[in-house]
């Protein structure tokens, strides 16, 4: 092995010590390590950029960053901007409203990609292949594609400018029900075969075995679904035509662009770190999830 | 536990499956009514939209839409702001899915190459812009990047007087492909992580017991094994970018001077001003680009075997 190796380098200058030396011990360890550290610890910094502004910037007061809009750090610590905030017309009403979709949008999903991803992993029926074509169909097809129909739709359906039509299309996202299938795949089909024998039916199986089992896909389900919604900004933009049914981005959006350029940077940086706080919490304490959800499938 | 009854087994068998089909048709239920209200319709509908004159004011008067052929394409080829718009999402992707490649790869790689210490907290620092949200991260970097923000005080202490970012038309793309670059590196650099921690430990040792140094490894092991991880994160950059909304919309709203504009966000002002056929005509344009971009680089980068 070694030799022919050797024979098809002639360019290696020692390929005689190569094969004594281990060569592991003969990298420069010393010297790579620390710089690979650095080069990391510095892409690090920069990628946090953006956070350490928004912290510090969420904290000085109105006059301070008149006076002096691009100070890295306050002079003095305020919460001035956080209960301006929640004082702002309008502010409560997007936090519930993002809230209430967000819960009707766990919910469904917990339900729908529960049931279809069973199906779709442990049952054997006519038309099996067509449904799962659709969850990759549905995975596949850009919103870009298809949201003017979408809105017609929920016209139609008398669901524009309600939390429900912004909640619906998200209530049984193809990306949970591909975790659940996954999830139930792995599980085997002894445990449900001798739950059949002893004449359980369907949905005693899919309640009393598989959803019992199936915890952390229903965690991860139900975190990448609040993900979703808690983060979607389009439709809801396109849904929402009051301001009494704007969630919480929608709402900080139009408020900045409606200020245009006098915009009170304090008051929306507070406003960017309540909307992001939440997602950010759950991620450092569920990371494995949020990887396992994000990077399985493809998908955000 | 055979039953007595003197059925015909195939009979009995067969209104088993059909029994077996309706239970797990009423396990898939919800989703396929989502996905038939919100996925199958909306796609055909996309298409017929796009040969009509469908306005928004027609909603209640569905009688008065008209069949006009691919006229709305046609308009959107003449309309210059149109054409604007695709070179410039042409910019986005071109520009955007090399850089947040390279940048993932390049820290997947550092990452991956042995630290111990500090590792997860690494992943989780570079993957956080990932789930942040978007109207949250926009903000932050209009308070950035305006002329008098934090981003210029460090042009200011050197002596030099920062650019008006967003206000320039030259330099607002590059401010927004950054924000896409910002936002999108560490879903590629996972998804390497996922394909390097694929490749097999013997294989590195093998190559260093015959003296393939560091480098060697990287060019003659590493990368080719990655190559179908590469297909599938530029299959997935490409398609996001070719879609790229928010980050324009939020951060310039399409300005300076339309310097800005994606394809979507072009779409989403005809929707806006009540042209739905126009709109439905340029998504319908934007899913043949992802189609065809998809076949080209599947073509290109498919392992060569």
């Amino acid at each position: 092995m070694t030799d022919v190796a050797t024979l098809k380098k002639p360019e290696s200058k020692s390929a005689g010590t190569a094969t004594i030396t281990d060569p592991i011990a003969v990298r420069p360890r010393s010297v790579a390590r620390p710089l690979l550290y650095s080069a990391l610890v510095l892409c690090a910094l920069l990628t946090l950029l953006p956070f350490l502004w928004v912290i510090s910037g969420s904290l000085r007061s109105l006059d301070e960053i008149r006076s002096d809009p691009g100070a890295w750090l306050p002079h003095h610590v305020t919460l001035d901007n956080f209960t301006r905030l929640f004082a702002t017309e309008g502010f409560g009403r997007f936090l519930v409203n993002s809230i209430v979709v967000a819960t009707i949008v766990v919910l469904g999903n917990i339900v729908a990609a529960s049931a279809a991803g069973y199906a779709l992993a442990k049952l054997d029926f006519a038309g099996k292949r067509i449904a799962f074509g659709a969850v990759m169909a549905a995975l596949m097809v850009p919103f870009t594609a298809v949201f003017v129909p979408q809105f017609v739709i929920t016209v139609d359906l008398g669901l524009a400018d309600t939390l429900t039509g912004i909640a619906l299309p998200a209530m049984a996202l193809p990306l949970s029900v591909f975790i659940m299938r996954q999830y139930a795949l792995s599980i085997p089909d002894e445990l449900l075969e001798a739950a059949r024998i002893d004449g359980a039916g369907e949905f005693r199986i899919f309640f009393r075995i598989f959803l019992p089992l199936a915890g952390p896909a229903v965690a991860t389900v139900t975190i990448m679904s609040f993900l979703f919604s808690w983060n979607n900004f389009i439709w809801p933009l396109i849904v929402a035509q009051s301001t009494s049914s704007y969630t919480l981005p929608v709402g900080l959006a139009a408020t900045s662009q409606a200020a245009a350029h006098v915009t009170d940077y304090g008051l929306m940086l507070a406003g960017a770190i309540v909307v992001m706080l939440p997602v950010l919490v759950l991620f450092l304490f569920l990371q494995r999830h949020f990887v396992r959800g994000i990077a399985g499938t493809g998908m955000r | 536990m055979t039953t007595v009854v003197p059925a015909s087994p195939r009979k009995d068998r067969r209104s088993r499956g059909a029994r077996r089909t309706a239970v797990a048709w009423l396990f898939l239920a919800p989703f396929t009514l989502v996905f038939l209200l919100y996925t199958a319709v909306p796609t055909v509908a996309a298409l017929g939209f796009s040969l009509t004159d469908l306005r928004g004011m027609d909603l209640r008067h569905p009688f008065a839409v008209d069949l006009v052929g691919f006229d709305n394409y046609l308009r959107l080829f003449r309309d210059d702001s149109f054409l604007r718009d695709l070179l410039n999402t042409g910019l986005f992707v071109a520009v955007g899915v090399p850089l947040t490649m390279g940048i993932g790869l390049a820290l997947a790689l550092a990452v991956n190459s042995g630290i111990r210490r500090l590792r997860g907290v690494f992943r989780t620092v570079f993957f956080a812009p990932v789930v942040t949200n978007i109207v949250a991260v926009a903000l932050i970097w209009q308070y950035a990047f305006h002329a008098n923000g934090t981003v210029n005080e460090v042009f200011g202490a050197v002596g030099l007087a920062g650019p008006n970012w967003l206000d320039d038309p030259d330099l607002a793309m590059p401010v927004v492909i950054l924000l896409g670059i910002w936002r999108n590196f560490g879903y590629a650099m996972v998804l390497f992580l996922a394909g390097l921690q694929a490749v097999p430990r013997e294989v590195y040792e093998a190559a260093a017991i015959d003296g393939a140094g560091r480098w060697r490894q990287l060019r003659h092991i590493t990368l080719p094994l990655l190559l179908p991880t590469t297909l599938v994160v530029t299959v997935l950059l490409t398609v996001f970018y070719l879609q790229v909304f928010d980050e324009p919309y939020l951060l310039t709203n399409g300005g300076p001077l339309g310097s800005t504009e994606s394809v979507a966000l072009y779409t989403y002002r005809q929707f806006g001003a009540g042209e739905f056929g126009v709109s439905s005509a340029a998504s319908f344009v934007t899913l043949l680009l992802i189609g065809l971009v998809s076949v080209v680089q599947f073509r290109l980068l498919r392992p060569r075997t």
